[in-house]
Parts: structure tokens; C-alpha cells; sequence
């Protein structure tokens, strides 16, 4: 067995995951619902084992580093960590619905990887021989999953919100009724941030102090520094829009999304379009 | 002070404790932040001659090319200062007074207030309740505090009151950290330097600055490597460096390796593996050649490009090396060179040769056999040299900043009032965050109380 395969079969069950939480929405069928997020773990379960087995495999060919190297492997840490993240808020929350608008992140993450990006272990480049890489990536990781999360959750808000408006009756009927009421949509956009942020704070400082460690300097203006720490400003933002009255809703759903845009942005965007110090995580 | 001056004052006052304008501010400086990602900051010659002069001179009127520099985006950082010490300065003391001086009295105004709140009958006189109820919330919650009004008791008490002051500790660790990069921005500097093998030096190059600086102490670079992977990709850059004072080693300080994160710090002056390159006029390439007839075989020494005579009329030049020939002969490692040989007669050949494997040439059946003895290559070592006396001061904000955010997000200030009144206990709570569980708790309280 090859942590290729298991990957592979991570993808899948993330794909049945999406589709049984689609017809959870459409049938309202709580056991479709378990189906749904037992899909999810089940995925979750595979995929952790297929990053160790990464990990075992990148000792046995010689390089022996963790999986957190480039961009294949960057992309299934992300998808890992968003059903973490999902995990934890369904557990605490008990809102299972939100799977349907979360699963698909991680879904997208892993067939972009397995499909689009080149899987091969590779030496680790000098820059990146430190543990400051673990550190580093697993808490920026962890942040931006809490974000894509909250992200999902402001999409039903704001769909919710739409029909509501529509409808102007709270018991709307269809598959929205399954959703949780705004108010409850809200809460949880600011519980994921509430995650996100702490996390991507110590993902900025413990970047800081590895660029200070490896390059004596912990600020440079780096393209990937100043849009971790324009995602970090829009968050900041968010925090305290939620304090002022006018900012609760429908504007800290927005803001949200527009966070996770910025964090994608961050994540690929600066990689793809921007040059800089990162260009490893081609 | 007049009316008008004094409304004026107050609403600038009040403008600067605004949370609009600290959100004005945060989206504003995310917003700006992103020119400086798409146009080169400090750009090269090449990105200049390729954009239209009509945008260089609305670029640098505008502080473009050194945005996060520029006198705009200082002013927001300056603005964003004043504002949340402003707001924490109008705050705080009334958060200090709410935690400092809580409510002790549970009357019916407060109990309005509270969404959480119960009521029970129970029997005894007043003051055993007082003592039952101030044990029960001793060993279930927190100490109380007791007041007597009237005959009836009032019990207080809270759990994590100071966690209000978080959000107050996050403001400040913010200013610690710009406290922190001005201290390093005037006593620091950052600067670079290239040392050939075996030399040394003690001028570095600030950057920005054309004339060299003077470090007090020399920097030898005793010998620099590279080593590859397999595949070809760099594994590691090494400069093995020893410090002198007065041209005298310091002890502690010889043949230090340095690599990429692992650098060598002497004096509060860090120094960095940052590049490197050949030194000097390049290397010197030795090869033997021999006739395959046999006869002694001819010493030749060669720099790249050179012209070399050979016996019997013949010449050879060197074109490329490689410290490693692996991904190109996935087959072979070590050294290798690629060589043009001109015989005296014939047409010119282009021949590898490998420092590791001195058959090799054996193989072409030609009328020279060479073997490449490896090269006399000479590198210099480029090193990031920085000084920054601040950057403690910076993670001690940082440090701050984590505490301060964990503290706001996750402790969650718990008050709970008993009220002993004509044979009654009343009972209310709230929480500043999660309100959810703090129900919960609350429950299971009053449960507790029921069975009393």
C-alpha cells in the first residue's frame, strides 16, 4: 500500500462525503446527514494515515522530511486540516449541515492535488532545513482552514439570509430550512474566526521568527509577509466590526468571505502570480 | 476654553476613539498594503526601462517603489497607534473599575439584566443560608464576597475577571512591537558581504549605503562548499567562517560552519549564508592527457575558455564544469567537465570527462586519453550581516500578542449573585463569552441547589 492510493481514496470518500451531504439537504434524512459526516471522518481517518505513511516514505527513498514541503503536498495538509477544523466545530456546535459547504474545499484541494500537481518526494531545499517549518506551516495551515470554514458558514448566511429576505418568513421551506438560523450562522462565522485568527497570528510570528533565524530579518515586506498580514488586517477588522453596531450579519459574512479570498490569495495567489521569498512552494 | 474649541477637541477625541475609524484604518491598511506586492519594491533597472516614464514619476510622487516606507503609510501606522491607545485609554479605566469594584448587591434591577436566573424556596433562617450558600459556592465556583442590606444577604463572586483586560493586552502588544522595529530601525542595520576563500574582512555594505562600514573585528572565510542531491537540487551551502580580532582568531569562534539556518552570531552581529559565487579570476582545471600508443603522460592546467596547446599539434578548452555531473549522467557522480579537443587533424570533439572515474576516457578509443584531475575553484561566500538590538523587544510583543489573544478569545469572565431573602434564594448569572456553556454550568447549578 502507497500513501499515493490511500490518497486517492481520501479523494473519493471526500467526493461521497459532498454528495451524501447534498442529498442530506435535499431529503432532510437525518441518517443521510450521519452518512454524510461519517463519509467525512472516514476520509479524515485515510487521509491521516496516508500523510504519515508519506512521511515513513520520504525516510525510506533517503530525504526524510515531513510532507509539508511543496505545493502537492501544502494542498493535502490544507484539505486535512479543513476537515479538522470541521470536526471540531460540528463536535462542539452540533450543526452537521455545514459539512455541505465545507467538504467541498477539501474535496477541491484533493482532486487538484491528485489530479494537477506533481506528487513526487523531493529532497527538502536548503531554506527549508529547519523545524521551524513544522511549526510554521501546520499553525498558518490550521488558521486558514478555520477561515475556509468560516467562509463556507457566511455562504449559507448569506444565502439564508437571501431567501428570508425573499420570503420575509423565517420557517422558509426547502432544502435552506435545514440550514441554522442566521443568528446561529453568524455566531459560528465568528467561532471559526475565533480559531483562525490565534492561529494565524502564531503562523506570522513563528514566520517572523524563522526568516529572523534564517535570514536575520524578521520582516522584509515579502509579498507571501504582506498578504498573511493583509488576511490578518481583514480579520482584525472583522474582530472588531463585530463590537460595533451596523457590522454583525450580513457585512461580517462578506468580510469573512473576502478574508478567505485574501488567504487563497496569500496561499496560491502570491505563489503563482507574485515572486518572493516562498517560490519554493511552487 | 471656548465652547466651539472645546466641541472641537472633544470630537477629534472622539474620532480617534471611534472602532469605525480602527476599522477604517485595518481595512484601509490591508487594502494599500497590496500595491507594494504588485509593483517591485526598490525595483531593478530592467522593470523601470520596461514601464512608461509618465508612471516612474507617478510611481515615486507616490512613494511606490518603497511603499511601506512611504510617508502615507507610516501616517496610517501612526494613525492606527493613536487610535487604539486612544480607545484603550478611554476604556480602560472603566473596564479597571468593573473589575475592581463589581457589583455586590443583587437587587432587582441587576436581576433584570441577567437572562440566566433562578429562585428557590428553602428552609432555615437567613444567616444559616448565607453560611450554606457561601460554602456551596466556595467549593462549586469561587469565594463570595457577602454584603448585608436590610437584613437580606447579597453574595458575589467571579471567576477570570481580568480575562476583560486581553483585548488591552493585544493593544499593547502592538505597540511593543513597533517600539521594537524603531529601536532596531536606529540602532540596527542590515548589510551584506562577499569574502573570497581564504581571505577576510571587516567591511560590510549597509544596504543603501555605497561606502563600506566597519565591523571592529575581521571575518575570514576559511572555505566555502556545495553539496547537491541526487536529483540535482541543492542540499546545503556551507561557509566555514572564523572571526578575528586584531588578525588574531578569537577563540570559540574558529572554523565555525554556517548554513542556511544555522548562522553564526559574534558581538550582537549576525551573520548569514546568503550566496555565492566563483572568486577572483575562476578556476584552474588539471588534466593529464597521454597518447594511447603509451609515453609519459603531459601535465596540463586550464582555465575555462583557454586555448591550450598539446603535444603532436593538437589543442583542447575547457567549456563547463559541475561540482556534481549527476543530473546530467544520472549514472556517474562527482566532478565532471565538458571539454572541446581539436586534433591536429580531424574535426573538433567534444569530450566529458569525470575527476571519478579516470578510465572513462579510455573508452572513446581516441588517439589522446585524458583524465581530469579536479579543479583549483576558488568561491567567495555572500553573507547577510544584520545587527538588530530590537528584536527581543519585538518578540516580547509577539509573546504579548498570543497571551493577549488567548486570554480575550478564550477566557470568559463568570459572575453569579445569590440573593438570601425571606426564607428565598435567588439566584443569576452571565458570562462574557460563550454564553452557551456558561448556561450549561448554570444548569447544573441550580439542579445542585434543588436537591439541597
Amino acid at each position: 500500500m502507497t500513501s499515493s492510493m490511500l490518497f486517492n481514496v481520501t479523494t473519493l470518500t471526500y467526493m461521497v462525503s459532498m454528495l451524501l451531504f447534498f442529498a442530506f439537504l435535499a431529503s432532510r434524512n437525518r441518517t443521510v446527514g450521519l452518512a454524510a459526516s461519517s463519509a467525512a471522518y472516514f476520509g479524515f481517518i485515510v487521509q491521516t494515515v496516508a500523510i504519515a505513511l508519506r512521511w515513513k516514505e520520504s525516510y525510506d527513498i533517503g530525504h526524510g522530511h515531513a510532507p509539508l514541503s511543496n505545493l502537492y503536498e501544502s494542498v493535502v495538509f490544507f484539505s486535512w486540516t479543513i476537515i479538522l477544523i470541521y470536526g471540531l466545530i460540528e463536535f462542539k456546535y452540533k450543526y452537521r449541515v455545514i459539512g455541505a459547504f465545507v467538504v467541498p474545499f477539501a474535496l477541491l484541494g484533493m482532486a487538484w492535488a491528485q489530479l494537477g500537481l506533481s506528487s513526487g518526494i523531493e529532497p527538502l531545499v536548503p531554506a527549508l532545513q529547519s523545524n521551524w517549518l513544522l511549526y510554521h506551516v501546520i499553525t498558518c495551515f490550521l488558521g486558514y482552514a478555520a477561515f475556509a470554514v468560516a467562509c463556507g458558514i457566511s455562504i449559507m448566511y448569506l444565502v439564508k439570509e437571501k431567501q428570508e429576505g425573499a420570503t420575509g418568513d423565517a420557517q422558509a421551506g426547502g432544502i435552506i430550512a435545514q440550514f441554522p438560523s442566521i443568528k446561529v450562522l453568524d455566531d459560528l462565522n465568528y467561532k471559526a474566526i475565533m480559531i483562525g485568527f490565534p492561529l494565524l497570528t502564531i503562523g506570522i510570528i513563528t514566520g517572523a521568527a524563522w526568516a529572523n533565524y534564517a535570514w536575520g530579518t524578521y520582516w522584509s515586506w515579502d509579498p507571501k509577509e504582506t498578504w498573511s498580514l493583509i488576511v490578518w488586517f481583514i480579520y482584525a477588522a472583522f474582530l472588531h466590526a463585530r463590537i460595533t453596531r451596523g457590522w454583525v450579519g450580513r457585512r461580517a459574512a462578506i468580510l469573512s468571505i473576502v478574508g478567505f479570498a485574501a488567504t487563497i490569495f496569500c496561499y496560491l495567489g502570491v505563489n503563482l502570480f507574485l515572486s518572493g521569498l516562498h517560490s519554493y512552494g511552487k | 476654553m471656548t465652547t466651539s474649541k472645546r466641541g472641537f477637541m472633544e470630537s477629534a477625541w472622539d474620532f480617534f476613539c471611534s472602532l469605525k475609524l480602527s476599522i477604517s484604518l485595518l481595512i484601509g491598511l490591508a487594502a494599500t498594503s497590496i500595491i507594494g506586492t504588485v509593483i517591485p519594491q526598490s525595483p531593478p533597472r530592467e522593470y523601470l526601462e520596461s514601464i512608461s516614464a509618465a508612471k516612474i514619476k507617478l510611481y515615486s510622487a507616490l512613494g511606490f517603489f518603497d511603499m511601506y516606507h512611504s510617508w502615507w503609510f507610516i501616517l496610517l501606522l501612526y494613525l492606527l497607534t493613536i487610535n487604539l491607545v486612544a480607545c484603550s485609554v478611554k476604556r480602560l479605566p472603566r473596564i479597571w473599575k468593573f473589575i475592581s469594584e463589581p457589583t455586590l448587591i443583587f437587587d432587582d434591577g441587576l436581576e433584570k439584566t441577567l437572562s440566566l436566573t433562578h429562585q428557590f424556596k428553602m428552609e432555615g433562617d437567613a444567616a444559616t443560608l448565607k453560611e450554606k450558600m457561601a460554602a456551596f459556592l466556595k467549593g462549586e465556583f469561587a469565594e463570595p464576597v457577602v454584603t448585608e442590606v436590610d437584613g437580606e444577604y447579597h453574595l458575589f463572586a467571579q471567576k477570570a475577571p481580568y480575562s476583560r483586560l486581553g483585548v488591552y493586552v493585544v493593544h499593547l502588544s502592538i505597540i511593543v512591537i513597533f517600539i521594537g522595529a524603531l529601536i532596531g530601525s536606529f540602532f540596527g542595520y542590515k548589510a551584506y558581504v562577499q569574502i573570497a576563500e581564504g581571505t577576510s574582512t571587516s567591511l560590510v555594505y549597509k544596504q543603501g549605503e555605497e561606502r563600506p562600514f566597519d565591523l571592529g573585528f575581521a571575518v575570514r572565510c576559511e572555505k566555502f562548499s556545495v553539496s547537491f542531491y541526487d536529483t540535482g537540487s541543492p542540499k546545503e551551502f556551507k561557509s566555514i567562517l572564523t572571526v578575528l580580532e586584531n588578525g588574531q582568531p578569537v577563540s570559540g569562534y574558529e572554523n565555525i560552519p554556517i548554513v542556511v539556518n544555522s548562522p553564526l552570531t559574534y558581538k550582537g552581529i549576525t551573520f548569514y549564508q546568503s550566496s555565492y559565487g566563483p572568486a577572483g579570476d575562476g578556476a584552474v582545471y588539471y588534466f593529464t592527457a597521454q597518447n594511447s600508443k603509451g609515453g609519459a603522460p603531459v601535465q596540463v592546467a586550464a582555465r575555462k575558455e583557454e586555448r591550450i596547446p598539446l603535444p603532436g599539434g593538437a589543442f583542447m578548452r575547457v567549456l563547463e564544469s559541475t561540482q556534481d555531473v549527476r543530473p546530467f549522467m544520472p549514472m556517474f557522480s562527482g566532478p565532471a567537465v565538458r571539454i572541446e579537443y581539436l586534433p591536429a587533424s580531424g574535426e573538433p570533439q567534444l569530450v566529458v570527462l569525470l575527476r571519478d572515474y579516470p578510465d572513462f576516457d579510455r573508452q572513446r578509443g581516441g588517439e589522446l586519453i585524458f583524465t581530469y584531475a579536479g579543479a583549483d575553484e576558488k568561491f567567495y561566500t555572500g553573507l547577510q550581516v544584520a545587527k538588530d538590538p530590537g528584536v527581543w523587544v519585538v518578540w516580547a510583543g509577539c509573546s504579548l500578542m498570543v497571551l493577549g489573544i488567548f486570554i480575550a478569545f478564550f477566557l470568559s469572565h463568570k459572575r453569579l449573585w445569590f440573593r438570601i431573602a425571606n426564607g428565598r434564594v435567588t439566584v443569576g448569572g452571565t458570562a462574557s463569552k460563550n454564553q452557551p456553556a456558561f448556561q450549561l454550568f448554570f444548569d447544573g447549578l441550580t439542579e445542585k441547589l434543588k436537591k439541597m
